[in-house]
């Protein structure tokens, strides 16, 4: 008989790829996002100043920095959530695919069509698991093969296997991970072109959060993500370019975040070329 | 500095057992205003149900009142006002709801905060408006040169209701948590298809629970059917484009009668009124709570 606290019997239920593949020359990746002198204020209070950065196609991109550095607010601004808050104004371009996002005539709607969004707290709606992810196919026309198009989005997000028995289950009877996962699988569902997530495994557990780095390398040969983290070991192990934001102050006590260094993840953390980066990535932040 | 002393002598020189006494004094006369509001409802209640209970049977919901000069005293009912409160709280209801839904949605989920303020005012202040305003405000609108009528009873109910159909759906919708919302836009669904088919849904009991309210609030309101409905006949009639008799009209008309019958009839129809109101305000706190529960659980 083995014994239950045996540790040669428990195995990581979850594996992390950690050795990534060695990245393209910058020159030879296509640009989705090319950020430009980008401000966000809140209220006439800027929340972050001139963020400049291009954010390629079929790579993870995170960005890490401490909290109040304006991460958030930066990932919301590619697929204009901000638009939700009325004192919220920008300055500066988004370009995406060469469009730019930004501006006034651009529909809102058709811009998050195409750049999905998981947010920070898994917010199912309460349907079914099932409704979950087939009512965004319905509402946006891909009705064809809606039963085939749920497994997929479900097996890509690595929930399948969990819910298959109980798709007419209530999504809100899930645990958090597997509603993170359900919200994940919601976002890949509709084809987006890029999935943006903002901090999504802050709420989870170790292997939750395993599961969803695990699924973000998996997808990303057909997504391209762009991942909000404060967790730098979670940017190490899933990102390929990492952009650290930090926090600058004004001579009046103004506070705003701004882009510190964007580079390949590795540079980032292993040679990064400013001081502030080294400190944060280091332990040493001040 | 004093020392944290806690012997008798030390608590009485800093008045402890004086603030006690006025502890215990202010906590008796707040029970003792609670208990009055309990007190004047239960008075109430049991004043019209002793004098109205008499004369409440099923030929008081069922027969008309009996034709003036009738040689034979038949049993008298009060069908007819029964019929007309139906109709006319229903076609307000009818107004009033899709009115004051859209009202709440305008405000809660798309108009700018300065709006919303202003408008938010204005509705509290339609709500402030008194019953009888609204009904001289009808009769010049609807009654005058055309005559009285159940629409136009309808129609100054509905202007009492919309305000409160409006303020609770907005109670209930700020309550649908701001995560919901941005899960379906960030899909790329349109605005209205969000509120429509994601926002609503979370909102019918909280809806539900106002119109419940707003309709017993005004199946007993009077003043404004004095005016625009009030002048009708003893038959039983469904038809809105006549005047309607209604029952808080008729109670009023029963009460100045000569006839010590009459007082006893008004008296039952008070009851039945006063036990639709309050079985509806229960059913609606019911509802409400459910509302509200599934609501903070699923975030």
């Amino acid at each position: 008989m083995q014994r239950p606290n045996d540790t040669s019997t428990i195995e990581r239920s979850v594996k992390v790829e950690t050795h990534r593949q060695p990245m393209p020359p910058r020159e030879r990746l296509e640009r989705i996002f090319a950020v430009e002198h980008l401000d966000a204020l809140y209220g006439g209070k800027p929340a972050i100043k001139d963020v400049s950065m291009d954010v390629y196609k079929n790579l993870v991109t995170a960005i890490i920095g401490p909290s109040g550095c304006g991460k958030s607010t930066f990932i919301r601004c590619l697929n204009r959530m901000n638009d939700l808050i009325p004192s919220f104004s920008q300055t500066g371009s988004i370009r995406y695919h060469g469009q730019d996002i930004t501006d006034p005539g651009v529909d809102p709607v058709a811009v998050r069509r195409n750049i999905g969004m998981v947010f920070q707290r898994p917010n199912p709606f309460p349907k079914s698991i099932q409704d979950n992810v087939a009512w965004g196919l319905k509402v946006l026309g891909l009705k064809d093969n809606l039963d085939e198009r749920v497994e997929r989005a479900l097996t890509q997000a690595a929930l399948w296997d969990e819910v298959k028995d109980r798709l007419k289950a209530s999504a809100l009877s899930l645990s958090g991970g597997q509603q993170q996962r359900l919200c994940i699988a919601r976002a890949i569902a509709v084809e987006p072109d890029v999935v943006l997530m903002d901090e999504p495994a802050s709420a989870l557990d170790p292997i939750a959060t395993a599961a969803i780095e695990q699924l973000m390398h998996s997808l990303k040969s057909e997504y391209t993500f762009v991942i909000v983290t404060h967790n730098m070991q979670q940017a190490a192990r899933v990102a390929d370019m990492t952009a650290f934001f930090s926090i600058s102050r004004g001579e009046e006590g103004q506070r705003w975040g701004e882009l510190v260094e964007y580079d390949a993840t590795e540079k980032i953390f292993t040679a990064p070329s400013d001081k502030r980066t080294e400190d944060y990535v280091t332990g040493r932040f001040g | 500095m004093s020392t944290h002393s806690l012997t008798k002598a030390s608590l009485r020189a800093e008045g402890l057992p004086r603030r006690r006494a006025v502890n215990r004094a202010m906590e008796l006369v707040a029970w003792l205003a609670a208990a009055l509001g309990v007190a004047i409802l239960g008075v109430v209640v049991w004043s019209v149900a002793r004098r109205g209970a008499g004369a409440l049977n099923l030929d008081l919901l069922t027969k008309t009142p009996s034709v003036a000069f009738s040689l034979t005293p038949v049993k008298q009912g009060l069908a007819n006002a029964f019929a007309g409160s139906l109709v006319i709280v229903g076609i307000a209801t009818l107004m009033a709801l899709p009115v004051g839904i859209l009202v709440a949605i305008y405000l809660n989920e798309f108009a700018r905060p300065s709006v919303r303020t202003a408008v938010s005012l204005t509705l509290d202040v339609l709500n402030g408006v008194p019953a009888i305003v609204i009904g001289i405000f009808v009769y010049g609108l609807l009654v005058l040169g055309h005559g009285q009528s159940g629409f136009a009873g309808s129609f100054a109910l509905a202007c009492i209701m919309l305000p409160l159909v409006a303020r609770s759906t907005m109670e209930v919708l700020t309550l649908v948590p701001m995560s919901l919302r941005e899960a379906s836009l960030a899909l790329g669904v349109p605005r209205w298809r969000t509120t429509l088919s994601i926002v609503l849904p979370q909102t019918i009991g909280g809806i539900v629970t106002g119109t419940v309210l707003a309709v017993a609030r005004v199946a007993g309101e009077t003043a404004p059917l004095l005016f625009v409905s009030s002048l009708a006949g003893t038959s039983l009639s469904w038809d809105p484009h006549h005047a309607l008799q209604t029952v808080p009209v008729a109670i009023f008309e029963l009460s100045e009668s000569a006839d010590p019958a009459d007082h006893t009839r008004a008296w039952a129809a008070a009851l039945v009124l006063l036990i639709f109101i309050l079985f509806s305000s229960l059913g609606a706190r019911w509802l409400a709570t459910r509302t509200t529960r599934r609501l903070s659980t699923s975030r």
